[in-house]
């Protein structure tokens, strides 16, 4: 009893290449992104400014006219993914999992593969499929008569970020479809059985029993999307350019903090400025995170079979 | 044992160093990758043959990483001797910093004229740092089969220009104009500042705006933004989704009759049409008949050295080439539509390139607008000037609210425009 149990090592040991990759690769540079958003370049260099990159963000009218249509740009972004994708990756897990559905496999592959595109790919051909010269897109509309529907999405001020929003939405369904699958298919027979024995079968099955069952995984996709959206960047870069037309329409926080950092064309970078975007990037980004884990994932009850 | 170890190194050194000295190799940095063909099979060489002991290396990287490849191999010290230079702030920094050498006594430099070298300059024109290569000119290519087939042609004036769009587009057979708004920079590049000049009237309206005593708000700045205005109903369908490529196909395929362009096209145009049908030239139409006409000729590429070149004498002797007319003739026949800025007169095979280069006898010659000084701060005047473009085409500000955002961002840095 007397004897002290002896320091566990092994634990120390199997978590240091984790910790150490993590430590050099993420919270370093994490650091030094927020220490960067403190200093500007003024007389004789670098020099220590405090917040006041943060009040020119937020006080300047270009500079904050510039972050908050990137911030409601990017808030309608994820709508349109928890409105769209989210339920339709629901959806399409619910078919999936029905046992008399024929050919699942391949639906369920050819729904996931474009997951697995690199983003180049999926901005370059949707921005081809789209294209008013040489798409596919009027001339199929044309075939079934509704070519008056027809507009150049992706040049319009009023449709160009929707319509970007539902091609990351065509290529990201996957895997709203994928968890929820696994987690429908994790929900043991006995459970529906019984269900079945009192009656609840069907749409009302779905509601009441098998809904409730899949929540903490609605809710982890949700964070993901929100994680993922907030971060994104590849593909209005892709499409749009730098610039995010038309007319900034389309332009995000991810968009908007390549200009600033990296500078465009005659724009020569600005680092400091970078770092303060990304800085409220990651606030904003820390505030979403916080509230779910806080508000809702506590509140979520799990069911243990 | 030591002394041996430090007797082989010396021995080592001294036989290392003078198997370099037998060859001096310069590298040329540069983003023209496309060039990197010519560059060995017809400029090096010439070179090499007329001096050797020199042997040179063109290294391109990427246009769109250039800058900061550059940068970050200028900092390390494994930059190459020779630099391509951006026009303006990008290299002006460089010189600021020492990166790149005064070359302001090269004998060279008496063959250009002021503002073929104002693009690689202090801010005050004494120090000039890099040798002009070449410039590229903004203008109008047109189907000439199809000017033929209608019966039209190019016109002189803004009222006659719009009169030809009208035409064609009552046709129907083609589009009147190729371009689109989608990419920004073509409104800007190829609308705005390829047809301004006319208005501001060149370096005048130019100067007028860096020293103050012009603002973006004044007619002469606002009118091409209103001609830009009328261009949306001669574009093609869907335009707002055009991009660059898509504009360039349109017009190379035979289905658009008018490029606003600039002559760096001529090169790319070419073998693509394959002789489907011909190309023809006109200057931007001009406000009205009998007025003075100005060109963009935009000074674009120019040779540096770096400061910490071991080899400068070697350097300064190719460099002293490339500021030489022959240099000037083999460059501007091996990539047609790069104008020589040698104020020697280069004799050009492509017809297209004399058309185009034929425009500096008559009109005066200017800088686009927006890349001097101007485009020092933020918000950036260059990059302001393509959104208020595209968004002037589209409709979606109209050209007086488009230049009155431009003026604003402009005095919210530069103090010459704050008064």
């Amino acid at each position: 009893m007397a004897q002290r149990k002896a320091f566990r090592w092994h634990i120390a040991v199997f978590l240091a290449p984790a910790v150490l990759v993590y430590t050099a690769i993420m919270i370093v540079p994490l650091f030094g992104t927020l220490n960067l958003s403190l200093f500007n370049t003024g007389e004789g260099g670098r020099v220590f400014v405090g917040l006041r990159n943060f009040a020119t963000l937020f006080g300047d009218p270009r500079w904050s006219a510039s972050f908050w249509n990137a911030l409601g740009n990017n808030a309608w972004f994820f709508l349109v993914h928890m409105l769209v994708q989210n339920p339709v990756g629901v959806a399409l897990a619910a078919l999936l999992s029905s046992p008399r559905l024929r050919g699942a496999a391949f639906y369920r592959t050819a729904i996931f593969i474009p997951t697995i595109l690199s983003f180049v790919i999926v901005g370059f051909v949707w921005k081809l499929i789209l294209s008013p010269i040489w798409g596919i897109a009027p001339g199929m509309l044309d075939a079934v008569g509704l070519k008056s529907l027809f507009a150049p999405w992706l040049g319009r001020e009023g449709t160009a970020l929707t319509t970007l929003a539902l091609i990351s939405v065509w290529q990201f369904v996957g895997i709203p479809m994928m968890l929820i699958y696994a987690a429908l298919l994790s929900i043991p027979d006995e459970v529906i059985e019984a269900a079945e024995m009192d009656g609840v079968t069907g749409w009302s099955q779905f509601w009441k029993i098998k809904l409730p069952l899949i929540l903490p995984s609605i809710g982890i996709i949700s964070i993901l999307t929100f994680v993922g959206n907030f971060n994104a960047f590849d593909l209005i870069y892709v499409t749009q350019g730098a610039l995010a037309g038309p007319n900034f329409s389309t332009d995000i926080l991810g968009t908007f903090l390549y200009r600033t950092f990296f500078g465009f064309q005659l724009q020569i970078g600005d680092p400091h400025m970078g770092a303060t975007i990304a800085t409220a990037m990651f606030g904003i980004i820390l505030l979403g995170v916080g509230f779910y884990l806080f508000a809702i994932q506590r509140r979520l009850r799990r069911y243990q079979f | 044992m030591t002394k041996t170890i430090r007797l082989a190194l010396l021995a080592s050194t001294l036989l290392g160093s003078a198997a370099w000295a037998q060859d001096v190799t310069l590298t040329i940095e540069s983003w023209r990758n496309d060039d990197l063909a010519i560059w060995q099979e017809k400029i090096i060489p010439a070179f090499e043959a007329a001096n050797p002991g020199i042997k040179i290396n063109f290294a391109p990287s990427a246009p769109p990483e250039y800058n900061a490849v550059l940068n970050s191999k200028l900092d390390a010290g494994s930059a190459g001797d020779l630099i391509t230079c951006r026009p303006f702030d990008a290299s002006l920094e460089l010189f600021k910093k020492g990166k790149l050498a005064d070359l302001s006594d090269l004998a060279a430099m008496a063959n250009f004229s002021d503002v073929a070298k104002s693009a690689w300059q202090t801010d005050d024109g004494k120090q000039t740092f890099c040798v002009p290569m070449a410039s590229v000119i903004h203008g109008f290519i047109y189907n000439k089969t199809a000017f033929e087939e209608l019966g039209l042609t190019p016109p002189k004036t803004e009222a006659e220009f719009f009169a030809l769009l009208d035409k064609i587009k009552q046709d129907g057979t083609y589009i009147p104009m190729a371009m689109g708004t989608a990419d920004q920079w073509e409104a800007a590049t190829m609308g705005y500042q390829n047809i301004g000049p006319n208005y501001w009237k060149g370096e005048e309206g130019r100067k007028a705006l860096i020293e103050g005593t012009s603002s973006l708000t004044d007619e002469p700045w606002v009118a091409p933004f209103r001609q830009l205005a009328k261009w949306k109903d001669y574009l093609g369908d869907g335009f707002e989704a055009q991009t660059y490529p898509d504009s360039q196909n349109l017009f190379t395929l035979g289905r658009a009759a008018i490029y606003p362009a600039g002559s760096w096209e001529i090169g790319v145009f070419g073998p693509q049409i394959g002789g489907a049908f011909e190309m023809g030239a006109f200057p931007p139409p001009v406000p009205a008949e009998g007025d003075k006409c100005y060109i963009s000729d935009h000074t674009d590429i120019a040779l540096g050295m770096n400061a910490a070149t071991e080899h400068p004498e070697e350097a300064r002797k190719f460099l002293e080439w490339v500021g030489s007319s022959e240099f000037a003739t083999l460059y501007a026949n091996a990539l047609p539509g790069f104008f020589s800025l040698n104020a020697a007169p280069v004799e050009m095979q492509d017809p297209l390139a004399k058309e185009f280069v034929s425009w500096r006898e008559s009109c005066e010659p200017t800088i686009r607008s927006t890349y001097q000084i101007l485009s020092r701060g933020t918000p950036n005047l260059e990059n302001e000037t393509w959104t208020a473009s595209a968004n002037v085409i589209t409709g979606a500000e109209t050209p007086e609210a488009a230049a009155e955002r431009l003026q604003q961002g402009l005095a919210s840095w530069y103090a010459p425009q704050q008064k």
